[in-house]
Formats: C-alpha cells, sequence, structure tokens
C-alpha cells in the first residue's frame, strides 16, 4: 500500500533533517553574539513552536485518514452526502486565529523593539554613545567609514565589545543588504539613500558579515569580517589603520568605487572630510565635486 | 542609424555550453520541421491547430508549451546545483559568474512565466468551459491571440540563448541593477519585451475568462453552484485582470528609462528604485495567488472525486477562495521589510500576510475533512494531493516565520527563503498542476496515463523534492545568501551536495513522465475511456464522451446542485437526449497567429534597436487586426444531423 511507503519515507527523512542540523557544525542564527540575534533566535523558536501546533496535526491527521479511509477498508464509515458542520468549520477558523492573533501580538511588540533604527535597549554595563559607521556598498566590496576616527577599510569591520554601534548605510553601486548574521538584521544599502542599522556585539570573537541582495556578477566576494574586541584592542587598531599610507582622497574614492572582484582588506589613514554624505548626496546635486571627477574618470576608462 | 541596429555577428555567443544548448535547440527544430515534411502533415498543423479557435486545442498548446519549457527550467536549475557542487573555497565550479546569474535568472523567468502561467492557462482553458456547461470561451478568437502572444514570447525569450544573452538581472530586475548603467546588454531588453508581449496576452485571458465565467454559465448553475476548480478560475481572473497591468507599468517605465534614458528608477535625475520594487511586488505577490488559487481548486476537484465523497464545507471554500483573493494585494510589502520602512509599516504587512494563513488553513481542514470518512482510492491524482498536504503545511509553516519582520530581517534572501518558495511553489503549484494533468487527461486526449509509471513519477519528485529543499532551510540558518555562485564553508558544502543529489532525483521524475507519455500513447487503446467518465467523477465535464466533440454540449445542461453529473448518475438522468438542434460555432482564423509572428518580429526587432523593422511589423499588427473587423465570415453551424451522428459515435465508444 502507498501509504505504508509514505509514512517509511517520512521516518526516514526525519533523521535525515535532524542530522543535516547536527552536522552543520555552526548554525550561525543559533549561535547569537548580540541581543538583537539572540531575540531574534527566541522569536523564530517561539513562531515554529506555534505553528507547529497546527502542522503536526495536519500531517498526522493526513497520513491517519489516508489509512483509515481507504477505499479497501469497507469496515470504515462511508457517508459520501455528508459536508458540514458548524462546529468543525467554527473550530478550524478559531484555531488559526488564535494562533495569528498571538503571531501578530509579538510581531507588533518585536517590530518595534527590534527596529534596526533604534538604539538597542542595553544593561549598564554597555556604552550607551554608539561608535558610528558609515558603511558604503561598492561593486562589489564594502567600505565601513569611522568618522570620529576618521579611518577607513576595506572588506573588514572591528568594533569594540559592549559598545553600542550604529551602522550608517548607503550604496554607490546596485543595492545590497548589510547582514552580520550573528549580530542579527539586515538592512538594504540603496543610492541617494541612507538606512540605519544599530547594534552591539557581547561576546568576543570574528564573525562573517554578508551582503544578502545580489547586486550583479561580484556577488559572491561581497562578505567580510568583522572583529568584536576589547575597548583597547579597538584603539590599537585604530592606530594600527591611521599608520597607513593609504588616504581615501576623492580621487581616491573614485578609484575605489570602480567595479573590482574579490578585494583584499585595505585600511585608509584619512578621509576625505563629508565623504559618506557626497556620496549619498552626488544622485542628487549634479555637477558636483564627486560628479565631475566620476565622469572624468569615467572618460578617462573609455579613452 | 545602422540597419540591424545593435545586432552584430559577435551577439551569437562562444561559450561551449551555450553552443551545446542552442546545437541541442536547433536540432530538435529541425527534427519537428522535417518529420512535419515526412509525414506531410503542415495541413493538419495548419489547419486543426495553428488556426484553431478551439479553447480545448488551444489549452492543448498551452500544456504542450509548459511541460516544454519546464524540461528548459530544470535544466537550469540543475546546472546551478551542480555548479555549486563544485564552487567551495578553491574549486570555482564550471560556470563563469555572469553565466550563473543568467542561468538562474533564466531559471526564475521561465519557470514562472512560461511554466507555470500556460500550465495554468491550459488547464484553466480546457476545463472552464466543460465545467460550465458551455461550448466555447466568450471569445474565441481573443483566446487564440492570448495564446500566441504567449507562445511567441516564450520563443523570444528563449532566443537571447542564442543571439545576444539573457538577463542576469534577477527574475524581477531590480533597478538599477537592470538599469543601463548596470546592465547594458541585451539581456534584459528581451527580459522586458517577452514579459510585456506575454503579459499583454495574459491580461486578455483574464478579461476572456471573467466574461467567460460570468456570462456564459449553463441555466442553473449559479455562482454558488460553480465547481471549486471554475470559482478559483474565477478568483484567479480576478487577480489577473487586476495585477498585470502593474506589472506592464512597472516594466514598461524600466523600458522608458532604459530606452529613453529617463528617471523613473534610477538614483540620479530624482527617480526612485524603490518605487519599481514595491510595484513589482504589487504585482509579484498577487501572481503568487495567481499560480497557487487553480492548484487549490484541483485538490478540491481530485479530493471529492477520488474519496467519492461530497467536498466538504463548498461555502467555506469559496469564501475562503475570495479571502485570499483580496488579502493578496495587501501583503507586497513583505517581500522587503528590510528596505528600512519603519516598524508600523512592517508589522502592519507583517500582520496581514499571517491573517492570510487563516483561510489557506481553512482549506486544509476541509480537504482534510473530505477524506475523513471518505472511500479513498490511491489513484495517482490523489497521491500528489496527499503529498500537497504534508508538505504545504511544511511551506506555509516556514512562509508564515518569515512573515514576522524581525525574522525576516534575518532570513530574507537566504537559502531558507529559496527553500520556502520553493516549499510552496513545488509543494502546491507543481503538486497541484500534475495532479490536474493527470485527472484531466483522459478528458483531453480519450485515454488513461500509465498508473504505474505514474507513481513512480509521484516518488522520485516527492523524494526529490525533500532530499533538494530541506538541505536548504538550515543552509539559512547557517548565513547562505541566495545567487552566491562561489562560498568558502566547508560545512555548506555537504548540504549542498545533497541537495544536487535531490535536483537529480528529480529529473528521474521527469524522465519518468516522458516514460510515462510515450508508453501511454503506445498502449492508448487498452488504455481508452469509452465511458468519458474514467474516475467516477462529479461534474459536468465527466457527461461527455472524451475527447469532448468540437462543441462540448449537444444541449445545453441544465444544473440545480453543485456536482450535477454525481447527482445526474444516481438519479439516471441523462444530458444527452434527442432531437438535436444546429449549434453554432466561431470559425477558425490565421489572423491570431499572424499577430503572433509580427509581434515576434516587433519585439526582436525592440530588443536590438532596429527601429524601421519594429515599425512595419507593428503597423502590420495594427493592420491584420482591422483585417480581422472587417472579415465578416467568422461562424458556422454545425447542423443537427452532424450533432446526431457525432453523438452516436460517442455512444458507440461506450
Amino acid at each position: 500500500m502507498d501509504y505504508k511507503r509514505l509514512i517509511n519515507i517520512l521516518k526516514w527523512l526525519g533523521p535525515v533533517i535532524l542530522l543535516f542540523l547536527l552536522t552543520g557544525c555552526k548554525v550561525v542564527m543559533f549561535d547569537p553574539v548580540g541581543p538583537v540575534a539572540s531575540e531574534q533566535r527566541w522569536i523564530i523558536s517561539l513562531s515554529i513552536i506555534l505553528m507547529l501546533l497546527v502542522v503536526i496535526p495536519v500531517i498526522v491527521l493526513t497520513l491517519f485518514f489516508a489509512r483509515k479511509y481507504r477505499a479497501s477498508n469497507t469496515k470504515a464509515k462511508y457517508t459520501p452526502e455528508w459536508s458540514h458542520s458548524y462546529l468543525l468549520e467554527f473550530i478550524w477558523w478559531t484555531i488559526p486565529c488564535i494562533i495569528i492573533i498571538i503571531l501578530a501580538v509579538i510581531t507588533w511588540i518585536s517590530s518595534h523593539d527590534l527596529d534596526p533604527y533604534r538604539p538597542i535597549k542595553a544593561k549598564d554595563t554597555i556604552q550607551k554613545t554608539p561608535l558610528i559607521i558609515q558603511v558604503v556598498s561598492l561593486d562589489w566590496k564594502w567600505l565601513f567609514i569611522y568618522p570620529e576616527q576618521n579611518i577607513a577599510s576595506v572588506n573588514y569591520l572591528e568594533i569594540p565589545k559592549d559598545q553600542l554601534v550604529e551602522f550608517n548605510v548607503t550604496s554607490d553601486a546596485p543595492m545590497n543588504s548589510f547582514w552580520i548574521p550573528q549580530l542579527g538584521s539586515q538592512i538594504m544599502t540603496m543610492q541617494g539613500m541612507q538606512t540605519k542599522l544599530n547594534t552591539v556585539g557581547t561576546r568576543l570573537g570574528k564573525f562573517e558579515g554578508y551582503s544578502a541582495l545580489y547586486s550583479g556578477s561580484g556577488f559572491s566576494g561581497m562578505k567580510f569580517n568583522i572583529n568584536v574586541v576589547e575597548k583597547d584592542k579597538f584603539e590599537q587598531w585604530v592606530s594600527h589603520a591611521k599608520a597607513s599610507p593609504l588616504s581615501l582622497t576623492l580621487d581616491n574614492y573614485v578609484r575605489l568605487a570602480q567595479p573590482s572582484h574579490w578585494d583584499p582588506v585595505t585600511y585608509y589613514s584619512k578621509v576625505e572630510e563629508n565623504l559618506y554624505s557626497d556620496i549619498i548626496m552626488h544622485y542628487m546635486l549634479p555637477g558636483g565635486k564627486l560628479n565631475t571627477l566620476k565622469d572624468q574618470y569615467n572618460k578617462q576608462l573609455q579613452n | 542609424m545602422q540597419l540591424l541596429g545593435k545586432l552584430t555577428l559577435s551577439a551569437i555567443p562562444h561559450d561551449p555550453i551555450i553552443i551545446g544548448a542552442s546545437a541541442f535547440m536547433g536540432l530538435m527544430v529541425l527534427l519537428i520541421v522535417s518529420s512535419l515534411f515526412y509525414f506531410r502533415k503542415w495541413t493538419w498543423l495548419w489547419t486543426e491547430w495553428l488556426t484553431t479557435v478551439d479553447h480545448k486545442k488551444i489549452g492543448v498548446m498551452y500544456i504542450i508549451s509548459a511541460l516544454i519549457m519546464l524540461v528548459r527550467g530544470l535544466t537550469d536549475g540543475v546546472l546551478m546545483r551542480t555548479h555549486l557542487m563544485f564552487s567551495e573555497g578553491s574549486m570555482h565550479g564550471y560556470l563563469p559568474p555572469s553565466h550563473y546569474d543568467q542561468i538562474f535568472t533564466a531559471h526564475g523567468v521561465i519557470m514562472i512565466f512560461f511554466m507555470a502561467m500556460p500550465l495554468m492557462f491550459g488547464l484553466i482553458n480546457i476545463l472552464v468551459p466543460l465545467q460550465i456547461g458551455a461550448r466555447d470561451v466568450a471569445f474565441p478568437f481573443l483566446n487564440a491571440m492570448s495564446f500566441w502572444l504567449f507562445a511567441i514570447s516564450a520563443i523570444l525569450v528563449n532566443v537571447s540563448l542564442v543571439i545576444g544573452e539573457f538577463a542576469g538581472a534577477g527574475w524581477l530586475a531590480y533597478p538599477p541593477l537592470s538599469e543601463l548603467a548596470y546592465s547594458p546588454g541585451v539581456g534584459v531588453d528581451y527580459y522586458i519585451w517577452s514579459l510585456q508581449i506575454s503579459g499583454a496576452g495574459t491580461l486578455l485571458a483574464g478579461i476572456n475568462f471573467l466574461v467567460t465565467i460570468f456570462r456564459m454559465r449553463c441555466p442553473g448553475m449559479t455562482l454558488m453552484k460553480m465547481p471549486i476548480f471554475t470559482w478559483s478560475a474565477l478568483c484567479t481572473m480576478a487577480l489577473v485582470v487586476l495585477a498585470f497591468p502593474i506589472l506592464t507599468a512597472s516594466l514598461g517605465m524600466l523600458l522608458l528609462d532604459r530606452l529613453l534614458g529617463m528617471h523613473f528608477f534610477t538614483a540620479d535625475g530624482g527617480g526612485n528604485m524603490m518605487m519599481y520594487i514595491n510595484l513589482i511586488w504589487a504585482w509579484g505577490h498577487p501572481e503568487v495567488y495567481i499560480l497557487i488559487l487553480p492548484a487549490f481548486g484541483i485538490f478540491s476537484e481530485v479530493v471529492a472525486t477520488f474519496c467519492q465523497k461530497r467536498l466538504f464545507g463548498y461555502v467555506a471554500m469559496v469564501y475562503a477562495t475570495a479571502c485570499i483573493t483580496i488579502l493578496s494585494f495587501i501583503v507586497w510589502l513583505h517581500h522587503f521589510f528590510t528596505m528600512g520602512a519603519g516598524p508600523v509599516v512592517n508589522a502592519f504587512f507583517g500582520i496581514t500576510t499571517m491573517i492570510i494563513a487563516i483561510p489557506t488553513g481553512v482549506k486544509i481542514f476541509n480537504w482534510l475533512f473530505t477524506m475523513y470518512r471518505g472511500r479513498i482510492i490511491f489513484a495517482t491524482p490523489m497521491m500528489w494531493t496527499i503529498g500537497f498536504l504534508v508538505t504545504f503545511a511544511v511551506g506555509g509553516m516556514t512562509g508564515v516565520l518569515m512573515a514576522v519582520p524581525v525574522v525576516d530581517f534575518q532570513l530574507h534572501n537566504s537559502l531558507f527563503l529559496v527553500a520556502h518558495f520553493h516549499n510552496v511553489i513545488i509543494g502546491g503549484v507543481v503538486f497541484g498542476y500534475f495532479a490536474g494533468l493527470i485527472y484531466w487527461f483522459p478528458k483531453i486526449f480519450g485515454f488513461k496515463l500509465n498508473e504505474k509509471l505514474g507513481k513512480k513519477v509521484f516518488w522520485c519528485w516527492f523524494v526529490g523534492f525533500y532530499v533538494a529543499f530541506m538541505p536548504l532551510y538550515p543552509l539559512g540558518f547557517m548565513g547562505m545568501t541566495r545567487r552566491l555562485n562561489h562560498y568558502d564553508n566547508p560545512a555548506w558544502h555537504l548540504l549542498l551536495t545533497i541537495a544536487a543529489v535531490g535536483t537529480f532525483i528529480i529529473v528521474c521524475g521527469v524522465i519518468f513522465q516522458a516514460a510515462q507519455l510515450i508508453t501511454s500513447i503506445k498502449k492508448r487503446k487498452q488504455e481508452r475511456d469509452v465511458t468519458g467518465d474514467p474516475w467516477n467523477g462529479r461534474t459536468l465535464e465527466w457527461s461527455m464522451s472524451s475527447p469532448p466533440p468540437v462543441y462540448n454540449f449537444a444541449h445545453v445542461p441544465r444544473v440545480d446542485s453543485v456536482d450535477p453529473y454525481w447527482k445526474a448518475k444516481q438519479e439516471d438522468d441523462s444530458f444527452d437526449t434527442p432531437p438535436y438542434e444546429a449549434i453554432h460555432m466561431p470559425k477558425n482564423s490565421s489572423i491570431p497567429f499572424i499577430i503572433g509572428i509580427f509581434l515576434f518580429i516587433f519585439g526582436f526587432s525592440m530588443v536590438w534597436h532596429i527601429f524601421w523593422l519594429a515599425g512595419l511589423t507593428f503597423a502590420a499588427f495594427i493592420i491584420a487586426l482591422m483585417c480581422r473587423g472587417f472579415d465578416y465570415d467568422r461562424d458556422y453551424y454545425i447542423q443537427a444531423d452532424e450533432v446526431k451522428s457525432t453523438q452516436a459515435a460517442g455512444v458507440l465508444q461506450q
């Protein structure tokens, strides 16, 4: 009988799926390093459990009914005209409604609590004035500008542990999405617009960041490492970057913004004043310095 | 101006994989053309198929195109998965990034627009008039035109394989990536023009079926006595008519950006790319329901027939379908929560999305309780239905999970998302359409498909789906984003390899499907459906011979219940009683096919900027339409004698 084969296959699939989960050495989403990702993990688990309350009965009932009311089982009851019951229909309009109401409440509250624009509500041990990092997605690399430190880096981020971080995010390339799974939440990067992402790292370590939104042929290389370090280590790193011979002038920026694949980590010891806001604004204000430089450079390339 | 616009010899790709694929395509075309000459079938092809306005034949042509496109789309999928198997760390696969990008774009575009859509239109074309007791659709000529607009678009999008390139901007061509600055090639133009032309065909078909269902139901069939498949078709067509103009408008603006240097969606010049993304999903989300609602309808028919029991909760089903139809228009923002619209907007769209789970859940329980106290026959359509119930429950759950905005902030655009939508599209749409195809196959062609091979098909697809897509859920949790062509994480490699194995199991399923078709055609004499009612059906389409006569119903039936044929069988009624009357029918027309050819050349020349030819063919298209306006010889009568002899032949078969 076919239902037997179906059940057999399901029996076989269950452990296989479990195996997947176990062999996946590092399931980053279940290994959060900050309050955002850990709350997200909790909401994922809670929602799955709530929905399994309906999904498991559905699967079990499907297989059970398929088995019990098979045509060869003539002992089972057969009511060919029975097709309506207020009570039953009331039950299965209500149960999903209740679950969805619970989920809706969770959705409403969590959307406000974990809004990426909102500074994290953090414990007292955490440094409250945020470190501001300006993120620019380029073809196909990430540029991180530290305006207060007046340094910049390509494809590498370093942040102090237990300090709030505010990412200001834009793009000078097609849309991307700025995503560090273990810190939680991603946000799209768009030309001529700024989005924000607030976060905090509460554990030391090196983690991976990605672009989650496809942006062309070099997209696979749009990843970076983020290092969460102690405060003094961070200061050391800043002075290390300060020692870099490169500085991010407008000229150098225009060169950097040209499409390239798999860029190595690069530091810039100085950043042109207002570079980040120029990157955003030059789309709306034609004729500015950045526009002129870009046009010149493109003409050079064509010749 | 150059005579051939941008078209030069260098447009023909040199990649060995593409040359191989083009050679194969050329060989197939050559084979078909030469066999048409050899068997002298050109006249038959012209009079019976290319110029037909018969809804059944148009439906068959839709289905054949869809199955061909299924093979093309599946090949793309297999290429992607095998590439990723060999693309970890120091390995770099066998596809260069730009080619890989074209392949995943092609996979999405072809599977949605040129596989799922025509399969749906094929089934609706054949079944809706039969289910509502009509002799054809409301506008048969328009129906043929819709088909040819679709068919030539499918050809146009495939021509890009041989001449030029496929778009590499993802299946929805998000700007600014799809703008001239970042996609200077012709790929996006092929994409725009083929979707514009087929979209026009889809919209016309939508209007056609709305009118058909509203105006051409047989006496006694009130809206609440319509078969549930027709109900789902009605809601689907309402969605088509409301949503497709949005697609046309947004692609039109993208086209203006590219062609005339406008700034609708560019960052500079005051454009806004997020506008496109809002618009495209305002079409895109209803599109999802355009695909799934007919599948729900099919499951409702199948489950009632094979449980030999009335569908549980018909009224609830209708209302659930209508709820989904309306709700599908207010959820589009869940495709880009990560845009940063703010908590209120995100929460609103998250909650509306979850609400859709309620009517969908009700439908699932109604199917379940149709099985309860039924007498379930495990024919293959029923197996697809059970496979659907199990699979769709999981897919629905992951869907609601991602409807929570803060969860989506983590899972968006990861492989978790890819797993989710394949879970609902394969588990729902594909399983559903396959169930429908097997269920109605004897009605369409007059013989049953081989059940033994059909079961093998089911198990390959079912197991193949789980092996190919379940690994993508944990991969999403492990942070793997979609559309990557290279990665260096050994933990991902194992799961991706398992997924690749899964796609090969699905390929086995498709091979079995081909084998099933061939064996069934060979053994069609043994499997002939002489009764016209092979499954002990319930609705009107089973009341006539298989395949149905060209006029469908000798007498327009009169119905007074949801399952009129089931009732008639129990009361020993017959819909077929002499005397017969002459039947008024539409005449074949070559104009839709000719319009198709004109629009194909028009689309092709617009892609390559051959504007003189584009102008010429567009004018020819308008003239062809006007010719139809002045063609007064559009209809004919099938005389009563002929009806009598056709009906007698049908009875003789019985």
